[in-house]
């Protein structure tokens, strides 16, 4: 197994002078996954503060403003408050597979984070099929919302799952297929390597032009739905469904769920960010010499730029019905991206690439 | 560390099997199978073949437990459980079960293995001309003829479910 861990070099190279090899890698290991999870932490908590500032924003309200300088410790305040909660649950639940749910949709997000270049040298683990494993990862969320439903002996939570299986299962086709688009420009799946593409030839939605715009388009509009966000958030629409697939939970084991929806948020985001934007890349290289310069900023700035994208639709548009979300997955996204992968390996082949 | 990474995954595929065939709750079952599933995509990480591993994500994982879990869902209720099997049944599935391990066990002990002395790791790009390629060792035929039952497979499948017009 090769894993190679360039967070920093300085760090690798001080624990494996003080201490034997293998107790070296597992240090490594422990460092990687303490540094990663602080980062889970952080930005699952800081998007929901962003989430309820843009909408108070566009509800022309003031949004949490109590609990230090513009309400910057409210989430931190929520969490604490989840973390003492009681965790209840009901008596005919099955009590095995309702305690695993959560743990399923927590852990296939945040085995996905790893693989993302945030710079130059964070990335935990480079893997030569990078965006593949990327889907391969994701597929396994929806696992957990099945079984949540499902384990919560609950109609409500019954039917926000069977919602979910439906959705999941059909975006992803959209998202796997645009994805795919992108790296036929690409012609590597390896994420490090995608980036590496963009530094000569420019941002790939700017490189593959008319495909790359329809990709992009497609890969936001599945993308919001994979992560069960507004408009597509059938699976806990709170006027209909109470709670949707988590209704019966309660304290931390809630609070899975609903960061996990940040988080996935943040990996839409991320992906659209490497594939279409040029990752940690400054625009039009203006840092590139600059070598103390943090690129990860650029990295973030474009998250957030994305992740605003994908607010604003939350409080822009109304609810999907079933049929309707169906009807626009098979019948519309589905042929557009097979036409556009068409088009795609038409521009390549006759090179009007930029 | 690879030699125990290797006997903890090994140990992950045989309790969860044995759990899994022995759960009488069906959905238990299933993600004990699941379980499995991901331990094996773990060993193909760990062989450094993580084409294969993914694609054993995607599809057991994300593709057959996502939709054995969706019937389930659709035709099972929480409280049924699966009845016990008559001993006579078990025996028989047993015997099976022993024979399939005592073939696979005489092959693997028997065959002369030998240590690998140039190691590359497989990229996606190779597996892709492969696929495609029409030369010596390439799949072309295969590939061509899995795609045409596929499609077989998803236009038959819409026909069955499409059923008669309700006006009709």
């Amino acid at each position: 197994m090769n894993i190679p861990l360039n967070i920093t070099k300085t760090i690798h190279d001080w624990l494996f002078s003080i201490m034997p090899e293998g107790v070296a890698t597992v240090t490594e290991w422990v460092i990687v996954a303490a540094a990663y999870l602080a980062l889970f932490a952080v930005v699952g908590l800081y998007l929901v503060l962003l989430e309820r500032k843009v909408a108070a924003w566009f509800q022309l309200r003031l949004g949490p403003n109590r609990v230090g300088p513009w309400g910057i410790f409210q989430t931190m305040a929520d969490a604490l408050k989840l973390v003492s909660k009681e965790l209840t649950s009901n008596t005919k639940i099955d009590k095995f597979l309702y305690n695993l749910a959560p743990y399923f949709v927590i852990l296939s997000s945040l085995i996905a984070i790893g693989v993302f270049p945030f710079s130059r040298q964070f990335q935990a683990l480079d893997i030569n099929i990078g965006i593949f494993f990327l889907f391969a990862i994701s597929s396994i969320g929806v696992i957990g919302i099945l079984l949540a439903g499902w384990s919560s002996n609950n109609k409500f939570s019954m039917i926000g799952a069977m919602r979910s299986g439906l959705q999941t299962i059909s975006y992803e086709l959209s998202v796997g297929l645009s994805m795919l688009t992108m790296v036929l420009l690409t012609g590597s799946l390896q994420l490090s390597e995608i980036i590496e593409v963009q530094r000569t030839g420019g941002w790939l939605i700017i490189q593959g032009h008319i495909p790359a715009i329809i990709a992009f388009m497609i890969f936001m509009i599945a993308g919001t739905a994979e992560t069960n966000r507004a408009p597509f958030d059938l699976v806990e629409a709170e006027s209909e469904l109470g709670a949707g697939f988590h209704t019966e939970y309660s304290g931390m084991k809630f609070a899975y769920f609903f960061l996990a929806e940040f988080i996935n948020m943040f990996i839409i985001a991320s992906i659209a960010v490497v594939l279409f934007f040029g990752g940690w890349l400054s625009p039009f290289g203006i840092t590139d010499d600059i070598t103390w310069f943090p690129e990860s900023i650029w990295f973030v700035i474009k998250v957030l730029g994305i992740i605003f994208l994908m607010m604003w639709f939350r409080w822009t548009f109304p609810r999907l019905r079933v049929d309707q979300l169906l009807t626009l997955e098979w019948k519309y996204l589905l042929p557009i991206n097979l036409v556009n992968l068409v088009l795609m390996a038409i521009i390549i082949w006759l090179n009007w690439t930029i | 560390m690879e030699t125990i990474l290797f006997y903890i995954l090994s140990a992950l595929i045989v309790i969860f099997s044995i759990a899994s065939v022995s759960s009488r709750k069906i959905l238990r079952a299933v993600t004990y199978l699941l379980f499995v599933l991901i331990a094996i995509s773990g060993i193909y990480f760990l062989v450094d073949y993580s084409f294969l591993g993914a694609v054993q994500l995607t599809v057991y994982g994300g593709g057959v437990i996502v939709l054995i879990i969706f019937s389930v869902l659709l035709v099972h209720h929480i409280e049924l459980e699966l009845e016990v099997t008559p001993l006579k049944k078990k025996i028989i599935a047993g015997l099976i079960s022993a024979t399939g391990l005592g073939i696979t066990l005489w092959a693997i002990y028997t065959f002369p293995f030998t240590n690998a002395t140039t190691y590359k790791s497989i990229e996606v790009a190779d597996i892709g001309r492969k696929l495609l390629g029409y030369g010596d060792g390439g799949f072309i035929l295969p590939f061509e003829v899995i795609s045409v039952l596929l499609l077989a497979v998803i236009i038959g499948a819409i026909v069955i479910a499409k059923g008669k017009k309700l006006n009709e």
